[in-house]
Order: C-alpha cells, then sequence, then structure tokens
C-alpha cells in the first residue's frame, strides 16, 4: 500500500473524545438546573418569603395561628380545585370548566336531598358522580374526539353554568336548614382546634389530596403516563402510553375532585348558593401558574399549584391587614403570573 | 302567578303607604283596550339573581295582562356592560315603546340610552339609578338609603347606650363602589348616627367605632370572607352591616367559626325569602324589605300609559325617582323605628 493512499492516517489527528454534554458553570446554570428538577422551588420561595414580610410587617396579628390557619381556611376551595386544574395543565391541557362543575356538584348535594328527599349520603354520592361524568365527558370530547381542551372546557363551562342555575332556579339552601336535615353536606365544614391555629376537615381534605396527588404522579406508572402524555402524547404513545385512556382518566379525575371542592365549598360558605364560585376557574389557573407549573404541560408539581394557592392567600389577606386597597393584591398578583411564566421560559431555555 | 301578583302588589301599597298618590298610573282595564301591538323590553343584570327573576315575572305578569309583548333580556354576569348595550339597539330596531332598564354599568349605558330616547322610546331605569338619574325618563327604584337608614336606626335603638362604644363591620358590595352599594351603606350609618363625610362614597368615614369596610360582591362566600378580614383587623366586632342577605349568611358561617354568632348584631338588605327566614331564625337581626315585582309591574304599566298617551311617569315628592317602597322585616320592634312582622316578610317576600 502506498504512502499517498493511507486516507485514515489523517483520523489521528482528530479529537478522540466521544459525544458528551455541556459542563455549564457558575451560579445561574445551577439554579436553572435546580428549578428544572423541582419547580415547586420558586413558589416556596416567594410563599416563606411573603410570610416573613408580613409577618415583620404585621407581627403578631398576621404572624398567629389563628391567622395563618385562617388563610388555610380561605384558599382551601382554590386549592381542591387547583389540585383538579394541575393534572389537566401537566396533560398540555386547561380546564375552563372547573368552577361550574364544582358549583354544579354541590347543587346536586342540595337540591337531591331538599327536593327529592333522598338521604344526604346518597346525594352526595350523586353530587360526586355528577362531577367525574362532566369531567368524563370533557375527556371524552378531548381524548376520542380530539377537540383541543380550551374549547372544549369553554364550551362545557356555559354548559354546566346554565345547567346549574336552570336546575336550581338560582335558590339558595340555607345553612340552617342543611344543619338540621343533612348535616353531612357541612362535614367539610366542621372544625378543630389546635392552640390558637383553627383547622376544618375541608383544610386537611385539601392537604391531604395534594400529598397523595403528589404521591400518584410521582411514584405510579399512571403518574408517569400523565407527565409523558404532556410532554409529548406522540412519543407516549409510541412508547405504549395509552394516549386517550390516560387523558380521560385526567379529566374524570379532575372532575371528581371538583365534585369534592363544591362538597367543601357548602362546609365553607354553610349553604348551597348556586352563585359561588364564578371565578374558581380563573383563581385556579392563576394558582397553578404562579406554582410553577407550564402551560406547555409535562413538567411542573402539584406542590407548586398548592404553594400557589398559599400565595395568593397571603397577599390577599396580608394587605388587607395591612389597610391596602384591594386593587393592589389584584395588582401585584398579575405581577406574580407574568413572573412566574418568564422563568417557567427561561427554565424551558436547558441547552442553554 | 297573576294572583300572587295582586295579592304582593296589593299588599305592598297598603304597605309602604304608595296609594298612588304621586302618580297616576292607568287602570288596567284602559291599557288593556290599546296595549296590543305595543312591545316592551326588559333588560336586567343578570337572569340568575333571583331579584331579577322575580324582576321578570313581575313584568311578564302584568305584560300579559295588558296584552303587551314583553321582550327579556339580560346580561350574563352583573357588570357585562356590552350585552346590556347590544339589547337596548335590539330594542330600538324592534320598534318597543319603552324599555325597563337594570343598568350594570350606570354612567356608560347613558350614550345608548339616550339613543333610545331621541329614538322615541320611553326608559325607565328600574332598582339601579343611572348616572345622571335623568339620563332615563323615570326610575323606579327601592329607597336605598331609607333601606339603609331603616337598619341604621334599628341597630342603634337595639343597642341602646351600648351604640357609644359600638364595633361596626361594613360589608359593602364591590370596590367600584356602585351607587345602590354606597346609598345602603351611608344610609346605615346615617341611622346609626355616625357622621358619613362625603355621602357619594363609603369609606372615607373617620368615626372610630367603625372596624373597617370590606367587600363581599352580595354572596355568601365573598360575605365570609370579608368578614374573616374584618374580624382578624377586630375580633370585638358586634354590629355587622352587610350589603345584601346571601353576603349576611356568609358573614354569620364566619362569625359562628368563631363562637361569637351569637353576641353579634346582623343588619341587612333585600328580602328575600331565605333572608326573611334567617331573621326568623335570629340569624339577622333586622333587614329591610324591597320590592322587585311591584317595581317592574308598575314599570309595564307606565310603558302601556306612555304608548297610550305619550305620558311619561313622575317621581316622587321629594325624591329624584319614583319610590317602590320598603319596609323594615324584623323579629324585635323597636320604638321609634316601623317594621313589620316576619310572617308578613315573608309573606312578601321574593326568591
Amino acid at each position: 500500500m502506498s504512502a499517498h493512499d493511507d486516507y485514515e492516517s489523517s483520523l489521528s489527528g482528530a479529537d478522540g473524545s466521544v459525544a458528551e454534554f455541556e459542563q455549564r458553570q457558575g451560579f445561574l446554570p445551577k439554579l436553572q438546573h435546580a428549578l428544572h428538577v423541582t419547580p415547586a422551588l420558586v413558589p416556596l420561595v416567594v410563599l416563606v418569603s411573603a410570610i416573613i414580610v408580613f409577618g415583620l410587617l404585621l407581627g403578631q396579628r398576621f404572624f398567629s395561628p389563628f391567622t395563618l390557619t385562617l388563610i388555610l381556611q380561605q384558599v382551601q376551595i382554590v386549592g381542591i380545585v387547583a389540585a383538579a386544574q394541575s393534572l389537566v395543565i401537566l396533560t398540555a391541557g386547561i380546564d375552563l370548566s372547573v368552577g361550574a362543575i364544582m358549583v354544579l356538584s354541590s347543587v346536586v348535594m342540595g337540591q337531591f336531598t331538599f327536593r327529592y328527599g333522598l338521604p344526604p349520603e346518597v346525594a352526595v354520592l350523586c353530587g360526586l358522580a355528577c362531577g367525574a361524568l362532566m369531567g368524563f365527558i370533557n375527556g371524552v370530547l378531548v381524548a376520542r374526539m380530539k377537540l383541543p381542551p380550551f374549547i372544549v372546557t369553554l364550551g362545557m363551562w356555559q354548559i354546566v353554568l346554565a345547567t346549574n342555575f336552570l336546575y336550581s332556579a338560582n335558590e339558595t339552601i340555607r345553612s340552617q336548614d342543611i344543619e338540621e336535615f343533612a348535616p353531612i353536606l357541612q362535614f367539610f365544614g366542621q372544625r378543630f382546634n389546635i392552640g390558637g391555629a383553627v383547622f376544618t376537615y375541608g383544610v386537611i381534605f385539601m392537604i391531604a389530596l395534594v400529598l397523595v396527588l403528589a404521591y400518584a404522579l410521582r411514584h405510579t406508572s399512571w403518574g408517569r403516563h400523565v407527565y409523558a402524555v404532556g410532554d409529548d402524547p406522540e412519543a407516549a404513545g409510541l412508547a405504549g402510553v395509552n394516549v386517550s385512556r390516560t387523558l380521560i382518566s385526567v379529566y374524570v379525575l379532575s372532575g371528581l375532585i371538583c365534585a369534592f371542592a363544591g362538597w367543601a365549598l357548602i362546609g365553607r360558605i354553610g349553604s348551597v348558593s348556586p352563585t359561588s364560585g364564578q371565578f374558581a376557574n380563573i383563581e385556579s389557573i392563576t394558582a397553578v401558574v404562579i406554582g410553577g407549573i407550564s402551560l406547555f404541560g409535562g413538567r411542573g408539581s402539584i406542590m407548586g399549584a398548592f404553594f400557589g394557592a398559599l400565595i395568593v392567600g397571603v397577599f390577599t389577606l396580608g394587605l388587607r391587614l395591612a389597610g391596602a386597597d384591594a386593587q393592589w393584591t389584584f395588582l401585584l398578583i398579575g405581577v406574580l403570573i407574568i413572573a412566574a411564566v418568564a422563568v417557567d421560559q427561561w427554565i424551558r431555555k436547558v441547552s442553554g | 302567578m297573576k294572583t300572587l301578583l295582586a295579592g304582593t302588589s296589593a299588599a305592598a301599597l297598603a304597605l309602604a303607604g304608595l296609594a298612588a298618590t304621586t302618580t297616576t298610573f292607568v287602570s288596567s282595564g284602559a291599557a288593556q283596550a290599546d296595549g296590543h301591538g305595543v312591545t316592551a323590553c326588559l333588560i336586567t343584570k343578570t337572569d340568575t339573581n333571583p331579584f331579577f327573576v322575580k324582576m321578570r315575572e313581575g313584568a311578564t305578569a302584568a305584560a300579559e295582562e295588558l296584552g303587551i309583548t314583553l321582550n327579556s333580556y339580560a346580561g350574563q354576569v352583573d357588570g357585562d356592560h356590552e350585552t346590556q348595550v347590544a339589547a337596548i339597539e335590539t330594542c330600538i330596531a324592534d320598534g318597543a315603546s319603552g324599555i325597563l332598564l337594570t343598568a350594570s354599568d350606570t354612567s356608560s349605558i347613558v350614550s345608548a340610552v339616550e339613543q333610545a330616547r331621541e329614538a322615541g322610546l320611553l326608559v325607565i331605569a328600574l332598582d339601579t339609578p343611572l348616572e345622571p338619574i335623568d339620563a332615563a325618563d323615570a326610575t323606579f327604584a327601592t329607597d336605598n338609603f331609607e333601606a339603609g337608614r331603616l337598619i341604621g336606626a334599628w341597630a342603634a335603638a337595639t343597642m341602646g347606650d351600648d351604640a357609644a362604644n359600638a364595633r361596626i363591620a361594613m360589608l359593602d358590595l364591590a370596590v367600584s363602589q356602585p351607587s345602590v352599594g354606597v346609598l345602603r351603606d351611608q344610609g346605615f350609618l346615617t341611622g346609626f348616627g355616625i357622621d358619613v363625610g362625603d355621602p357619594s362614597r363609603w369609606g372615607d368615614e373617620t368615626d372610630e367605632r367603625i372596624v373597617g369596610n370590606s367587600v363581599t360582591q352580595g354572596n355568601e362566600e365573598g360575605g365570609r370572607r370579608a368578614m374573616e378580614e374584618l374580624l382578624a383587623l377586630d375580633p370585638m366586632v358586634n354590629v355587622v352591616y352587610t350589603i345584601n342577605e346571601p353576603a349576611a349568611a356568609g358573614a354569620y358561617e364566619a362569625l359562628r367559626a368563631i363562637g361569637r354568632e351569637n353576641d353579634v348584631l346582623i343588619v341587612s338588605v333585600d328580602g328575600g325569602c331565605p333572608g326573611v327566614q334567617n331573621v326568623e331564625d335570629g340569624v339577622i337581626g333586622a333587614t329591610s324589605q324591597q320590592y322587585p315585582l311591584l317595581m317592574a309591574s308598575l314599570g309595564i304599566q307606565a310603558i302601556a300609559q306612555f304608548a297610550d298617551d305619550g305620558t311619561v311617569p313622575q317621581p316622587s315628592d321629594g325624591l329624584e325617582f319614583f319610590n317602590t317602597g320598603v319596609a323594615l322585616v324584623t323579629a324585635a320592634p323597636v320604638d321609634g323605628v316601623e317594621s313589620i312582622d316576619v310572617a308578613e316578610g315573608l309573606n312578601l317576600c321574593w326568591g
């Protein structure tokens, strides 16, 4: 073999290392990485700082067991609904009908008891079934009919809300009647005290729900499928995930959780009121977004949504106690929403 | 329905002393003769609030009785201004004789109302006065200031000497301070004997007995939240003014949560059936009852009269609007404040 035919010899001069991930140094990339792994970190930091700032500003009035647990009571409805909203948003969907499903379910529980004379326990089950059914309809339209979730739930929001008003004739069922004839409807409103702290069963339910969902999403195959479907449904399908069944299960579960929120709502306000919860959809999306769950799906944790709901609660009550105009609360929450999404976009640019 | 309407109207008329001395309405017989072919519009804030449902029932019954075609429109939610403007435009195009309107946005709606009046329609503001009030041909409304004054005077008289040391929580409607909320709030304070400062807005009072103002959106959820906020400011609140009865029910739940429901006086405005039952059960101490059914049926009669001979209804003496009456409902009447008992209140309640 002549020397000029030795084409391979130039190879010895080439870079011998294999392709590898770029190792970026410095504080920002490390922070970015930490946030990418633990997306609930940002809202947790915001929450803790908000509590500290208001605690310093207001002292005992804010930093007391009574006030801090009051915030939990005030966010319990939004917190529960935000858990449902989180599931849907993790699949890259959105559910505008959550508040309407919640209210209709509570109305079903009330009216089935007082209009048809069903035992309250049965009426509660009917209400829960009603929520799950509404979720099932959402799910089938999204997963099987391939309609965009925004459109489906925008429509269902109107349909469910109108059904609620038509069915209930906008009649309020009074707290005193419920207490006398169907106290189980107010189950989630029952309280117990630990020191100066006041807890309701609704608050306990909210916390338990968030913990259970956080576990299920992280450690069960169903949970991993939810993330996979949200991240890339085609890839998930190719990897053997039953995409449409996963989607339907998420919407059904979301509807069921909303029905529980409706039950908790009766406990919170005492009565069954068809006009409640008008803004629960927007409030839950706000909590989810502030909580760092990506609206593009597949990333974020349900703990984040819980922290998001608490942040809104802390700001609302804290600013009120500080004597600020209520509009400042909305302004600050608006800033938080945009800041949260900006952080999300930054985390997404993980490849720098 | 008709008998209910007739019964309610007659009772309310007798009760509120509105013996039609200030305004002359056509007898229904005369209007019936000419009512055919007349179209009237009813535009309400929403068709979900029982108050407006009752209003529509009243208007529908009166229209049927007079042979008038009634078209009803409503916004989707309270504050839905665009839908109301579109409804007014539809009524003009439809050739209606008159419009009964409960405006969501009392000042922005004025240009649309002017358009209707230029087109020859009679526009009557129901329940909620426009800004300015003379933008409509007439206003048929509850005297909300008087409604507030009655509960304020009742609360002060019930407390007696303790009124000087009262801790008052004010549960208002919304931060935008719609006129109905301001009138009730300022009426309450006036009745209680507190200097209101600028009577066109709440929250500028300096009296130390007021713990604070918080907004409720007029529902149970908001009522509970607002009460909790004010209790966090001062747990020893002992008088609670509420914009309406759902807000009062929410406030009661908040008080019950800390075991103070029995030593606080809650007063409210509306006179809806659940609210009056809450008076019976001692949840609400006293409430000022208003009469939406009467408001709407009188409005329809006025449109019939206008279509017949062009008569524009006149306001009550000394007021800028036609007063459709208000009565204090309480189980514990006090000297110097006229009231009706719970049984009568239940008889006249709406929704």
